[in-house]
């Protein structure tokens, strides 16, 4: 389903007024899931594996079970054993045969992290001492990290019954790669003969986590008559209930889930972890139990994205025309199948229009947590690789970089080497912006350098529910199954809501429902919220406006095509040539319950007609050539959003995607021991950027509006974490003339690379 | 817009008590219900008596920046906790004999704000102001900063610099010690059973003296450092530098003092060359470990370019041209 874009002029929509959940944020007052406590609760904690591979070979849970103030315990044996199925989750796909081995690990430990056992007890302490009373006896097997090594023919396999998918013939032996894919389009041959210039580079980038301030957290209540309520930090309630009723066999319908303030998801928050020990744990002690991950556990068990090897060859004609474009991606998937490789391949080239093209993305299983979706899963890793190849060929060819993009620019009609032909977007627009503005011309200084970097992300729809109360004294009330990942999704549904009546802003109070409250909704990720949420919103107030008309038609005893809905009232339709008094919202709500009782609105849709996102970055930074050390000076970030419903909002997008891009290209990085074990499972060696670590962020808001969308809304929140990896390195190759092509940035790996720089002048 | 925000999280590390009760108490740990006692006693003389008493299993607790987060992590499991925020002598600031004794529990933040001491000494104040956030300066206190014996300590290598000295009590009474001999190894000091830290003194320096410190992290805050770099010295009327201390963290198990980098600034101008030999002398004393926070390659390169930024700035100070 899609809903047309209609320009009309806006009152609310593209204003900044303070979104309903600000105040209590501010105030504490807001609740994330370790907020939540109920009578009786028990707390629940996680025995994790302690290797990074190895063969479970008994589990001893009597010492545990018979401590005084321990009242259940889980492993393995208290959950079925799951068939290969697969479901959406996110943007990522899961296979219910990995999901209830990832949640507690059957056979074998596939990383350091891995749950074995859960425990409720009546105090954290006890749970934890409980935890040092299992025995667990391990086989320990070789592992394998890096995703190079795990491609090997020899490398220790995770999985005996993984056969690599997507070659033919179908091998005859087992292999950590999970699945090849091919995407292509034209002849590459024919396009590398066209080239005047083939450049050819290889690229490394390492998994970095979603770095949500708050852990993972749930509180879970089964009752003796098989009901389950669960209050959960999620971005998809209603998924997390589909795949809770999977790996609990349970009906859908017995489960209730309740989205809690969330902080901060990213993708990471897409998926099931503690939840479904919280529950058995429940219905085994017969009391609700609440169960928050520490920092620790955070790192060590929940999804990263992928680390990567991405394999870039372009060529393209003296005066800079793109011929040919060929890339291989090597993806780290962690445990099980599934990276975000397949993402990751579609979005390589796609900010291009390009006659010959391959992209083969490879999905490997190495010994380390399960990846989970990230901001736009997969495509920072491949774009680094070709914006930096691209930056190389302008330069060597002495083209401006922007004028180099606008030569081979995606624009509407292009044809995309992964299927559909593109719609109106607004990718030329935002160079050319980019190109004027003042970021692009200020002068830099010594060891000063400036970079451009591109992105797309597609964006997508999906099922969505939305319900609109109009409430006796005129107010209305939202609901939404779209879980508001603290974007702001509250305020641009509220916003969207109040433009469509016709009344303030602060009349309308938006309200996430949790899974009884509405149908099915998916999970908020691909920037859908407010596209699709939006869409559900605004025809829910529509059906309720229909029948508000229907309503005064029946009042004023009109026909019910004289009634149409403007400016907050019923009036007369224009043409239909009846006469009445209008009757505004609040007049109609305060006699609804006498004239046929309260009016709502509905909408369930499956929202189609996604507009596809497209950025460009600017980056100025400063090196320290003696210690390496990268400081960003300045950021500019200009991005087609469709509309900017609410334009503080979008900029908080721009700016916290490009913050987390600024520490995937500086200092995030897992690191792991010879013995597989992760080393840094905090922030104090897990380095996300802190505020002093960012550069003022200039956004610049292009909008060229969705036709598929009744306000024209693209998704904005995946695209701006694309550039900053490959905009970075570009600038600091431009400040000190040396391409950095192995992620983070840090320091040392900067420094070393000055030198070997250096070294290779002086020899030549 | 800044300027007020700064202002105002400068009163939460004013170290304000907020009607904190020191009341001594027992906390219940575990099933197998073994107490943690609670102390915080008001006289030097009954802490020592309780540390001494504790046999080894009581941990002085200051601001709790370190302690804390070893207990959450399972590393340490003390039975007594002994506060020392209620004793007079380790919460005072004083001048001595021309320079200034503050006690070992004084806060970061209080020692960042007292002017005398932040005019006599930058260096140890810089290095102070690096520790944590403000919230956390709020809480900790060098005392703990030195007692913990991380090599990577900020104010520790600065103290050495200056030639700060230990004043220590135990059941053998009191003695001074510099506070270069207090670190012995990672989480590791030269304290004797039942003996603490009282106050550290900084001593009264000659004119045309000028201290500094430095460190490299990745990140600009928060983080702990992969090298630190102390400088402390002093010219003579013609430019000429008569007294030098130089000192590394984070680069051996301990912070190190390196007689053999202030010999390459005594009796030079301090000119390109001299802080060259500087660096060169810095690397060569370094002994570090590879790890999460850096290669032993790149501290020992970085030790180098860290001194010499160090003297650089000491050297400005003690012209009085900063
Ligand atoms: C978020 C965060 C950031 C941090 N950043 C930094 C940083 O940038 N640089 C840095 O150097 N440190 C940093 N730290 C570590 C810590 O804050 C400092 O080491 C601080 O100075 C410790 O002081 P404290 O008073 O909190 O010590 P406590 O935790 O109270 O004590 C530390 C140790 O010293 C012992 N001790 C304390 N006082 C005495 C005494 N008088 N006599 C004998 N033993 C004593 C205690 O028993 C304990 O073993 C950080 C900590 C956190 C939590």
């Amino acid at each position: 389903m899609t809903v047309k874009y209609q320009e009309k002029p806006l009152k609310i929509v593209g204003t900044r007024p303070l979104r309903p959940d600000g105040v209590d944020k501010v105030t504490g007052r807001a609740r994330y899931a370790a907020d939540y406590n109920l009578p009786g609760q028990l707390i629940g904690k996680v025995l994790r594996s302690p290797h990074a591979h190895a063969r479970i070979k008994s589990i001893d849970t009597s010492k545990a079970a018979a401590l005084p103030g321990v009242k259940a315990l889980v492993t393995r044996d208290d959950f079925a054993d799951m068939p290969v199925e697969y479901a959406a989750s996110g943007e990522l796909t899961i296979n219910f045969r990995d999901v209830t081995r990832n949640m507690m690990a059957r056979e074998k430990v596939f990383y350091d992290g891995h749950p074995v056992a859960a425990v409720a007890a009546t105090s954290a302490s006890i749970a934890r001492e409980a935890l040092k009373l299992i025995k667990v006896e391990y086989e320990v097997l070789p592992h394998v990290i890096d995703v190079l090594e795990a491609m090997k023919p020899d490398a220790p396999l995770l999985h005996e019954h993984q056969f690599t998918d997507g070659v033919t013939p179908k091998p005859d032996k087992p292999s950590n790669v999970a699945k090849r894919m091919v995407f292509a389009l034209g002849s590459l041959e024919e396009g590398f003969k066209q080239a005047d210039l083939v450049i050819e580079r290889e690229f490394n980038t390492k998994p970095v986590h979603q770095g949500y301030i708050e852990p993972q957290a749930c509180v879970a209540s089964y009752t003796e008559d098989g009901q389950v309520e669960l209050w959960t930090g999620t971005q998809g309630h209603f998924v997390f209930r589909a795949q809770l009723a999977k790996v609990l066999q349970m009906d859908v319908s017995k489960i209730r889930v309740t989205a809690t303030e969330l902080g901060g998801g990213f993708g990471g928050k897409n998926n099931i972890y503690n939840e479904p020990l919280a529950i058995a744990l429940s219905r085994k002690s017969h009391r609700p139990v609440k169960m928050v991950m520490t920092r620790e556990e955070v790192f060590r068990a929940t999804g990263p994205t992928s680390g990567a090897n991405v394999k870039i060859k372009m060529g393209c004609t003296r005066d800079g025309r793109i011929t040919a474009a060929d890339a291989e991606l090597n993806f780290q998937a962690g445990a099980f199948a599934g990276s975000s490789v397949g993402m990751a391949s579609m979005c390589t080239f796609t900010r291009y229009d390009l006659d010959n093209v391959r992209v083969v993305g490879n999905d490997v299983t190495v010994n380390r947590p399960k990846v989970a979706a990230y901001r736009a899963p997969g495509a920072p890793i491949a774009v680094f690789g070709v914006e930096s190849v691209i930056d190389e060929m302008a330069r060597k060819l002495g083209i401006d970089p922007i004028d180099f993009r606008l030569k081979n620019a995606a624009k509407e009609g292009t044809q995309t080497y992964y299927g559909p032909t593109l719609g109106p977007i607004g990718f030329v627009e935002t160079l050319n912006r980019a190109k004027a503005h003042p970021n692009y011309r200020l002068p830099l200084g010594p060891d000063q350098g400036r970079g451009i970097a591109t992105g797309f992300w597609f964006n997508i729809g999906k099922e969505t529910s939305s319900t609109v109360h109009v409430n006796e004294d005129g107010t209305v009330t939202l609901i939404i199954g779209i879980v508001d990942v603290a974007g702001g999704t509250r305020a641009t549904m509220a916003m969207m809501v109040a433009e469509e009546f016709g009344i303030d802003y602060d009349k309308v109070r938006p309200v996430v429902g949790d899974t009884s409250a509405l149908g099915f909704n998916f999970i908020t990720a691909g920037s859908r919220g407010t596209f699709a949420g939006g869409m559900a919103a605004v025809l829910a107030a529509r059906d309720a406006m229909e029948k508000l008309c229907r309503r005064v038609a029946r009042i004023r005893d009109v026909p019910p095509e004289a009634v149409a809905w403007k400016d907050g009232r019923a009036q007369p339709a224009e043409g239909s040539g009846t006469q009445f008094k209008p009757m505004s919202l609040e007049e109609i709500a305060r006699e609804a319950g006498r004239t046929g009782g309260t009016i709502s609105g509905h909408s369930e849709i499956n929202a189609e007609g996604a507009g596809p996102g497209f950025g460009t970055h600017i980056a100025d930074v400063e090196v320290d050539r003696e210690t390496g050390s990268i400081k960003i000076l300045r950021y500019t970030i200009v991005q087609d959003v469709g509309k900017a419903i609410h334009p503080a909002y979008v900029e908080g997008q721009f700016e916290g995607g490009a913050v987390q891009g600024i520490g995937w290209a500086l200092n995030e990085e897992y690191v792991y021991g010879a013995d597989g074990v992760l080393q840094n499972p905090g922030f104090l060696d897990y380095r996300v950027p802190v505020a002093s670590d960012v550069p003022f962020i200039d956004s610049v808001i292009v909008e060229v509006p969705n036709p598929n969308h009744p306000y024209g809304v693209r998704g904005c929140g995946e695209v701006p974490i694309i550039a900053p990896m490959a905009a970075i390195s570009n600038a600091v190759e431009n400040a000190i003339g040396v391409r950095l092509r192995e992620q983070p940035m840090s320091p040392p790996r900067v420094l070393k690379a000055i030198e070997a720089a250096a070294l290779a002048t002086t020899q030549d | 817009m800044l300027a007020s925000h700064r202002l105002s999280l400068a009163w939460i590390g004013r170290g304000v008590e907020i009607e904190r009760k020191f009341v001594p108490c027992t906390i219940k740990k575990g099933s197998e219900m073994i107490e943690m006692r609670y102390e915080a006693p008001r006289t030097l003389k009954a802490a020592v008596a309780l540390l001494a008493a504790a046999n080894g299993r009581a941990k002085v607790l200051a601001g709790g920046t370190d302690l804390l987060i070893q207990m959450r992590s399972g590393r340490i499991d003390p039975e007594l906790l002994i506060d020392v925020k209620c004793i007079p002598e380790l919460r005072t600031i004083a001048e001595e004999k021309g320079g200034y004794r503050f006690g070992a529990a004084v806060s970061a933040m209080e020692l960042v704000e007292h002017e005398g001491l932040a005019r006599m000494w930058p260096g140890v104040i810089d290095a102070v102001k690096l520790i944590g956030s403000i919230q956390v300066k709020g809480r900790a206190t060098v005392g703990g900063n030195l007692c913990n014996a991380s090599p990577a300590a900020d104010s520790v290598p600065a103290l050495v610099a200056a030639g700060a000295l230990a004043r220590i009590i135990g059941p053998g009474g009191r003695r001074e010690v510099p506070v270069e001999e207090i670190p012995a190894g990672p989480g590791l000091t030269s304290l004797r059973a039942g003996e603490m830290v009282v106050s550290i003194l900084l001593p009264k320096r000659p004119q045309r003296s000028g201290d500094a410190y430095l460190r490299f992290t990745p990140r600009t805050e928060m983080d702990i450092a992969v090298v630190g770099a102390g400088v402390n010295l002093t010219l003579n009327a013609k430019g000429v530098c008569s007294r030098a201390r130089v000192s590394l963290g984070a680069v051996a198990e301990r912070v190190l003092l390196l007689p053999d980098a202030a010999a390459a600034l005594i009796g030079q101008r301090v000119d390109a060359a001299a802080l060259e030999r500087l660096a060169a002398a810095a690397s060569a004393a370094c002994r570090p470990i590879d790890d999460k926070r850096g290669t032993k390659e790149y501290r020992i390169k970085v030790a180098g370019v860290m001194a010499r930024r160090a003297a650089q700035i000491a050297v400005k100070r003690a012209k009085g041209e900063v």
